[in-house]
């Protein structure tokens, strides 16, 4: 019996949990369709949330770009197919690393800074002050750091592309001795504007996902600082794993036929 | 006949199994000061949050000028939200904002006023608690006294016909609780409105109480006015007020 109930707590659990998730989606996007947005607090997100977030997605970009012509140097050389490099690399890059590495980054780092700023505004009743003055909590908190998402992880995303590709680039060219003209040439070959568009489109997905796990998350906190905590740990933890179940989705969505 | 401004009818609230308030009905009084007062715990706080329709309750109702709450869409709970405030224990001052931001809050949110006329506004709240110097210090830059009647400020800039206060003078030295209730009777007098005060400080309630009601065992046990409760014959009343440990009060 003890099973039993376990496993009927655990689902009531989840279907809370995501309908918790698409109800505070839903009143966002409700503010946002009424076009009831908070303007300054967005562009502040922004800034706090993306343009902080650049240098760490830049670095981790960076090596990943390097470390995957690395190793596909070295095999591609070895095969005499050094010239196919760039194209590994900005296959990789563009349709899934770029994407996914970023988002989950900035899940880390904006994902945790969500849930931890909302749930001290909980656990400080600043939330409450907010309800009880007549303030609509998703309106006010949760649409402006989800609109900077959805506007800054595309951003970061194709900076994080062309990070990767360049890091890349230079890795082949001084390890494998492949020019920047062959590498480049290459990467043209293997990608299009059609997938760094379904790689921003992954993106979105991705920045909703961060935002509003973050923002429930921070939400729903209960008790003191370890409550505080938990949350935080609980959004970045959920939000990569979703991160990671959707790209999967998203790849075979967008990428299943080609 | 003294009209009602809010009512709590036969209500009961339960958080999961542990029931805290059970047949609590009480009304408060318009343009008076009405003091709760109770065992910490009691849920004298989850009175103000019924009142201000942020907790829901279990069963029974609970009325702003006839109207039920309890069943009321968010929407239209907002609209009744602007003229009650309700002033945190802690303040629950935005600690994003300066205490000038977190007053004009909520004219910046609920009116199309602009920006010179709500600096105006929001410097004559802050000037009504004492603090009219402090419109661009951040809340974490203030003592724990100053907070409280920031809060205060926040509470009246809308000029709310219903202030609830909840546990104003905790914590605070005697001279800041002296300044805290004087501000509280003087802002009542001032917004002509009512309040609801949740205490513990017994001086502080007979200076301003004009209604005592008193919490025990989630209901109202004893309500009247200050001399009204001091002659109470109610023993649990006696202890609380006397803080006898011998009673009927259990510890």
């Amino acid at each position: 019996m003890k099973v039993l109930d376990r496993f009927g707590r655990a689902t009531i659990g989840f279907f809370e949990y995501a309908g918790g998730i698409v109800v505070l989606a839903g009143e966002s996007a409700g503010f946002l369709g009424r076009l009831r947005i908070r303007f300054v607090e967005t562009i502040s997100q922004c800034y706090f949330l993306g343009v902080q977030s650049l240098s760490i997605v830049l670095l981790t970009s960076l090596f990943t770009g390097m470390v995957v012509s690395l190793e596909s140097a070295v095999q591609a050389v070895q095969y005499g197919v050094g010239s196919l490099v760039g194209g590994a690399v900005a296959y990789g890059a563009v349709r899934e690393l770029g994407p996914m590495l970023t988002a989950v980054v900035v899940a880390g780092r904006a994902g945790a800074a969500i849930a931890a700023e909302l749930g001290s505004m909980v656990v400080t009743e600043q939330i409450e002050a907010l309800t009880s003055m007549g303030l609509e909590v998703p309106r006010f908190l949760v649409l402006p750091r989800l609109l900077a998402l959805l506007v800054m992880l595309p951003l970061l995303t194709i900076f994080a592309d062309v990070i990767a590709i360049l890091g890349g680039m230079w890795i082949a060219q001084a390890y494998a001795h492949i020019s920047p003209d062959t590498f480049i040439s290459s990467a043209r070959q293997a990608i299009g504007f059609e997938d760094v568009v379904k790689g921003l489109i992954k993106s979105l997905v991705f920045a909703a996902i961060i935002a509003l796990v973050g923002a429930y998350q921070g939400l729903n906190t209960r008790g003191g600082a370890a409550g505080v905590g938990a949350a935080t740990t609980g959004a970045v933890v959920t939000s990569i794993i979703l991160i990671f179940i959707s790209n999967f989705v998203l790849s075979f969505l967008l990428f299943g036929s080609s | 006949m003294a009209s009602i401004i809010a009512r709590l009818d036969d209500v009961e609230l339960n958080y999961g199994e542990r029931v805290i308030l059970k047949n609590c009905s009480l009304d408060i009084v318009e343009g008076k000061i009405t003091c709760i007062i109770g065992l910490s715990g009691a849920g004298k706080s989850t009175i103000l949050r019924l009142l201000d329709g942020l907790r829901k309750p279990t069963a029974g109702h609970v009325y702003i000028r006839d109207r039920d709450i309890c069943h009321m869409p968010e929407a239209e709970l907002n609209e009744i939200r602007r003229t009650i405030s309700l002033s945190f224990q802690f303040a629950a001052l935005l600690d994003s904002l300066t205490v000038g931001e977190n007053v004009a809050l909520p004219l910046r949110e609920h009116t199309h006023r602009t920006d010179p006329d709500i600096r105006k506004t929001v410097v004559d709240a802050l000037d009504s608690v004492g603090l009219a110097h402090t419109y661009d210090t951040m809340p974490s830059d203030l003592s724990g006294g100053m907070l409280k009647r920031a809060g205060f400020a926040r509470a009246i800039v809308t000029r709310p016909e219903l202030v609830l206060y909840d546990e104003p003078t905790t914590g605070l030295d005697p001279i800041v609780t002296h300044l805290i209730t004087d501000t509280i009777v003087r802002l009542r007098k001032m917004l002509n409105g009512t309040a609801v005060v949740i205490s513990h400080d017994m001086q502080s309630i007979y200076e301003m109480a004009d209604f005592v009601a008193m919490l025990f065992e989630g209901a109202i046990i004893a309500y009247g006015t200050v001399e009204e409760i001091k002659r109470s014959d109610n023993p649990i009343v006696q202890q609380f007020l006397t803080g006898s440990e011998v009673g009927p009060i259990p510890l």
